[in-house]
C-alpha cells in the first residue's frame, strides 16, 4: 500500500509539475503553427509569472493578478510580432532579446517596488488560486485504490491546472474544426497562399501571437501564484526551453504534446522523489545526477527516439511578397 | 467582336529604378482564350499580379465588364470574378484538396458547413468541366498536373469568370498538358474568359485566339493568332530573328566514351525507377533521352553523375569502370571527366545566395587554378568568372550579384558555363532549357552542338520533345524506367509519342 501511496503522489506531482510545461507547449505550438518560432516562451512566461504576483499583491486578488499576468505577457507577445512579422526580423534574435530583457527587468522592477531582493511579497489567501476539492473526495479519501485517485489526482488542484488540461481539447478543435485554425495552419505551410486566397498574413500571424501570450502569461501566473506564493527571480529556470522540446516532441499535436509535457513533469517528479533515497542495484545516486535526469532524457529523447519531426514549413521565414 | 472582359489602359508599374510595366494597354474579350507571350522579365507577370491585387499599378486604369474597378488586394479581384493559376502553385502541401478549395472562402467560423459546401460544388464542378479530382487526397500526394487542376478548381469554386494561368505549362508533361488545353477549351466554351500567360509559343499556337506579345515591359503587338506564325511572335518576342531549330552538321561518332550496362536505379522509396537500362554515348555525338517525366530519367541522370547509388550496373567512363553503387561520387566523376548540368538548377546546380562567380566555380573550388596556397585565389576566380559572362553571354554581367537575382536563362548559363569550360570529355544534361526564354535556348543549342563538334559525348534529358529531336543525333525513349526504344534524329513526334506512352512497349509484352 506504501508503494501505491508513494506512486499516486508521484503522478500527482507530475501533474503539478507538467502544467507550466503544458501551457507553454500550447502556447508555443499556436505560433509554431503559424510559422512564427517562439524561443521567447520562457521570457513570457517569466514577465507573466511577476506581473501576476505584483499585482495580486498590490491589489490582493488572484484574478487581478492573472489578468495582469495575461495582459503583459500578450504584449510582450505583440513585441515579438511586431519586430518578427511587420519589420521581418529574425525570430530567434527577437525571441532571446525577450528573455534577456525578462529576465533583468522583473529583477530590477521586483527590487526597485518592494525592496526583497527581486522577490515579491509573500501571497496571502485570497491572492493565490486555492486548490479546488471536489464533491466527495474527502469522503471516499480511503477507500482503497480508487479514493487516492479521485481524491489525490482528480481532486483538489487549482483552476489553472483544470485549464491547462482543458487547453488540450480545446486546441485540438481551433486547429482543425475551426477557420482560425485552418487559416492559422496554412499560414504556418505557406503563407503564400494565404495571401493569395486574400487573406491578411500578418493579422493572422499577430492572433496567433496573441493566443501564445495569452497562454504564457497563465503560464507564469500559475508558477508564481499556485507553485509558490510569489515570484523569485528566474523561477522559470528553462521550463519555457523544455516546453520548446516538449513541442518537437509531440510533432506540433495537441494531444500528443500533452503526453509529451505529462513525461517530462513524470521525469521531473520522479527526480524529486528518489533524490536522497537509494536506488536498488545502483546505490546512492548523487542529488545532482536525478537533478540532470530529466534535461538528459530530454536530449537523448530528441536526438533519435521521436522519428521524423517535421515542422511547419514556413517556420521562422519572415513573409516577403515575391516579385 | 465580343464586350472586352477585362480592359487595361495606360499601366505603369516601377520596381525601384526598374520599369516592369510602361504604358500597357490590353484588351481581352470575353469567353475568348488570350495569350500573353514574352521572355523571362518582360513584365507578363508583373502586369497579372498588378490584375489580380497582389500588387497596385503606378498609374493607369483597369475596367472589368467596362466598368472602372480599382483592385487593392486579391480580395478585390476574386470578388471581381478574377481567378489566377500561379506558375508556383499556392496550395498548403499537407491539406487536402477540400481544405485547400476552402482557405480563404470558408462560410463561416467553423469549417463543417464549408466542407460540405465544398465537398457538392467540387462534385459539381467535377461533372460540368470533368475536372476530376480526390477530395480528401493529400496535395503533397497528388502528381503536379492535378495539383494544378486544384488551382484551377480554387479558381472556379470562388465564382471565377476571368482565369489568369501563369506558365501553367512549365512543370506538366506533354500528355497533362494536352489535358489542360482540353479543359481550358472546355471553359472557354461554357463563357469563361482565360489569359494564358507563356514563353512557348506551340502552346500559343495550339490553343489561343488571340495574342499579345511584350518585351521590356512594353506591349509591342497584338495578334489574332491564326493570321500570325511562330516565327513573328518569337522576332517580337527577342527583337531579332530567331532560329527555332538548331543547324548542325552531320555528326562524326567516334569511340565509345561513356558505356552503361544493365544500370538499376531505386528511389528512396525502395521502387524501380530505372530498370535495367544499358546504352553508349560516343565522343562526337548528342544521344537525347526522351520520356514523360517520372519515367525514370531523373534518377538515371543522378545515378550517371553519382549523385544516387545505383543497385546494379556497369559503367565505363572513358573505357575505365566507375562504380556506381557505392564507391562514385561526382566530385571523382567531375575529376575523371564527366561533367553534369543537373534537372534542377535551384536546388542542386547553384546556391542561389551565393555571387554569380562564386557559383561560377562550385565543385571546382579546389581545382589548383582558383587556390593560392589554402586560400582561394579570388582575382583569378574574378577573372575567370568574367571570361564566362563575356564567352556565355550571362546578363546583367555582374559576377558579384546575386545568383538568385539572374533571370532564369542567365542562371541556367552560368551553370553551363561552369561545366562546358572545364573541357569534360562527357556532358551530361538534364532538361537544358527548362523555364529559359527563347533567345537562351537558342544560344544553349548551339553551345551543346558545339561541344558535339568538338569530339565529345553529350548526353540529353529533357521532357521537351521538340528540343530531344532537334538537337540528339540519336533519341532513346525511356517508359517506366526501361529504355523502350531508340530512333533516329528524323522520328516522327507521333512515332516518339506513342513509344513515350508505351504503347509498343505494352504490345510486345503481350
Amino acid at each position: 500500500m506504501d508503494t501505491f501511496n508513494a506512486i499516486v503522489q508521484v503522478l500527482d506531482s507530475t501533474i503539478r509539475l507538467s502544467v507550466p510545461l503544458l501551457l507553454a507547449c500550447l502556447a508555443g505550438l499556436y505560433s509554431e503553427r503559424a510559422g512564427i518560432f517562439d524561443i521567447g516562451l520562457e521570457g513570457k512566461m517569466l514577465v507573466g509569472a511577476f506581473a501576476g504576483a505584483s499585482a495580486a499583491a498590490v491589489f490582493h486578488s488572484a484574478l487581478i493578478g492573472l489578468g495582469t499576468a495575461v495582459l503583459i505577457s500578450v504584449a510582450f507577445a505583440l513585441v515579438h510580432g511586431f519586430a518578427s512579422i511587420t519589420h521581418r526580423g529574425n525570430q530567434i534574435v527577437s525571441g532571446v532579446a525577450i528573455n534577456f530583457i525578462a529576465a533583468g527587468s522583473t529583477i530590477i522592477l521586483g527590487q526597485a517596488w518592494f525592496s526583497q531582493g527581486g522577490r515579491t511579497p509573500a501571497l496571502q489567501p485570497g491572492e493565490r488560486f486555492e486548490a479546488i476539492t471536489w464533491p466527495g473526495a474527502d469522503a471516499i479519501k480511503d477507500v482503497p485504490v480508487i479514493g487516492p485517485i479521485y481524491a489525490e489526482l482528480i481532486s483538489g488542484h487549482s483552476i489553472l491546472v483544470y485549464f491547462a488540461f482543458a487547453m488540450v481539447p480545446f486546441t485540438w478543435w481551433v486547429l482543425f474544426r475551426t477557420r482560425f485554425g485552418l487559416r492559422m495552419r496554412a499560414v504556418g505551410e505557406n503563407p503564400a497562399a494565404v495571401d493569395t486566397a486574400g487573406i491578411s498574413v500578418a493579422w493572422l500571424r499577430y492572433r496567433a501571437l496573441i493566443c501564445t501570450g495569452i497562454l504564457t502569461g497563465v503560464a507564469g501566473a500559475y508558477l508564481s501564484m499556485v507553485q509558490n506564493g510569489g515570484f523569485v527571480k528566474d523561477m522559470t529556470a528553462g521550463k519555457g526551453y523544455i516546453a520548446l522540446a516538449a513541442l518537437i516532441f509531440a510533432k506540433w499535436k495537441p494531444v500528443n504534446a500533452m503526453f509529451a509535457c505529462l513525461l517530462f513533469g513524470f521525469l521531473d517528479a520522479a527526480a524529486i522523489r528518489l533524490q536522497g533515497s537509494p536506488l536498488p542495484v545502483i546505490g546512492k545516486v548523487p542529488v545532482q545526477f536525478m537533478q540532470a535526469l530529466p534535461y538528459v532524457l530530454t536530449v537523448i529523447l530528441l536526438a533519435g527516439f521521436i522519428g521524423k519531426a517535421i515542422p511547419p514549413r514556413a517556420g521562422g521565414v519572415p513573409y516577403v511578397k515575391e516579385r | 467582336m465580343a464586350q472586352a472582359a477585362i480592359e487595361l489602359i495606360g499601366i505603369n508599374k516601377s520596381f525601384g529604378a526598374v520599369r516592369a510595366n510602361r504604358d500597357i494597354n490590353l484588351e481581352v474579350a470575353r469567353g475568348t482564350i488570350h495569350g500573353i507571350v514574352g521572355e523571362n522579365g518582360a513584365g507578363k507577370s508583373t502586369l497579372m499580379s498588378i490584375l489580380y491585387g497582389f500588387y497596385q499599378a503606378d498609374s493607369g486604369e483597369i475596367r472589368v465588364g467596362g466598368k472602372p474597378v480599382s483592385i487593392n488586394t486579391s480580395n478585390d479581384a476574386i470578388a471581381l470574378g478574377i481567378g489566377m493559376v500561379h506558375q508556383h502553385f499556392m496550395l498548403v502541401d499537407n491539406f487536402t484538396v477540400l481544405e485547400n478549395v476552402i482557405l480563404g472562402a470558408e462560410n463561416d467560423a467553423l469549417l463543417k458547413s464549408s466542407i460540405a459546401k465544398a465537398r457538392s460544388e467540387l462534385d459539381r464542378l467535377e461533372r460540368e468541366y470533368g475536372l476530376e479530382v480526390d477530395p480528401d487526397a493529400v496535395i503533397e500526394e497528388l502528381p503536379v498536373g492535378l495539383q494544378q487542376r486544384v488551382e484551377i478548381l480554387k479558381a472556379l469554386y470562388r465564382g471565377a469568370e476571368i482565369l489568369i494561368l501563369d506558365e501553367p505549362t512549365g512543370v506538366l508533361t506533354p500528355a497533362e498538358a494536352d489535358h489542360l488545353f482540353r479543359i481550358l477549351k472546355q471553359l472557354k466554351d461554357q463563357g469563361k474568359t482565360i489569359v494564358l500567360i507563356t514563353h512557348k509559343l506551340r502552346e500559343i499556337m495550339a490553343i489561343t485566339d488571340t495574342v499579345s506579345v511584350m518585351r521590356q515591359g512594353t506591349m509591342v503587338a497584338t495578334r489574332v493568332t491564326k493570321e500570325t506564325t511562330v516565327g513573328e511572335l518569337a522576332e517580337l518576342m527577342v527583337g531579332r530573328r530567331v532560329l527555332l531549330r538548331v543547324e548542325k552538321g552531320q555528326s562524326e561518332a567516334g569511340a565509345i566514351r561513356l558505356s552503361v550496362k544493365n544500370l538499376t536505379v531505386k528511389d528512396s522509396r525502395g521502387v524501380t525507377m530505372v530498370d535495367n537500362v544499358s546504352f553508349d554515348v560516343r565522343g562526337g555525338e548528342i544521344v537525347g533521352i526522351a520520356g514523360v517525366a517520372g519515367n525514370g530519367q531523373s534518377e538515371l541522370l543522378e545515378a550517371i553523375s553519382g549523385i544516387r547509388h545505383a543497385v546494379s550496373g556497369e559503367v565505363m567512363l572513358e573505357g575505365k569502370p566507375i562504380d556506381l553503387t557505392g564507391k562514385a561520387d561526382p566530385g571523382e566523376l567531375r575529376d575523371r571527366g564527366l561533367a553534369h548540368v543537373p534537372e534542377d538548377r535551384h536546388h542542386v546546380g547553384l546556391v542561389l545566395a551565393f555571387e554569380e562567380n562564386e557559383n561560377s566555380i562550385l565543385g571546382y573550388h579546389d581545382d589548383e587554378r582558383y587556390l593560392k596556397g589554402p586560400f582561394l585565389d579570388i582575382d583569378a576566380i574574378m577573372a575567370d568568372a568574367k571570361d564566362k559572362i563575356e564567352k556565355y553571354d550571362i546578363r546583367p554581367g555582374n559576377p558579384r550579384l546575386k545568383t538568385a537575382n539572374f533571370s532564369g536563362g542567365n542562371q541556367q548559363k552560368i551553370v553551363l558555363a561552369r561545366e562546358m569550360e572545364q573541357d569534360p570529355g562527357v556532358l551530361i544534361v538534364g532538361q537544358p532549357t527548362r523555364g529559359v526564354d527563347v533567345g537562351a535556348i537558342e544560344f544553349i543549342h548551339k553551345r551543346l552542338i558545339a561541344m558535339r563538334d568538338q569530339g565529345k559525348a553529350v548526353l540529353v534529358v529533357s521532357v521537351e520533345l521538340d528540343e530531344i529531336r532537334s538537337l540528339s543525333d540519336r533519341i532513346l525513349v525511356m517508359f517506366a524506367g526501361r529504355v523502350v526504344g531508340e530512333r533516329g534524329p528524323d522520328a516522327t513526334e507521333g512515332e516518339l509519342g506513342l513509344l513515350m506512352a508505351g504503347v509498343e512497349h505494352q504490345e510486345a509484352a503481350e
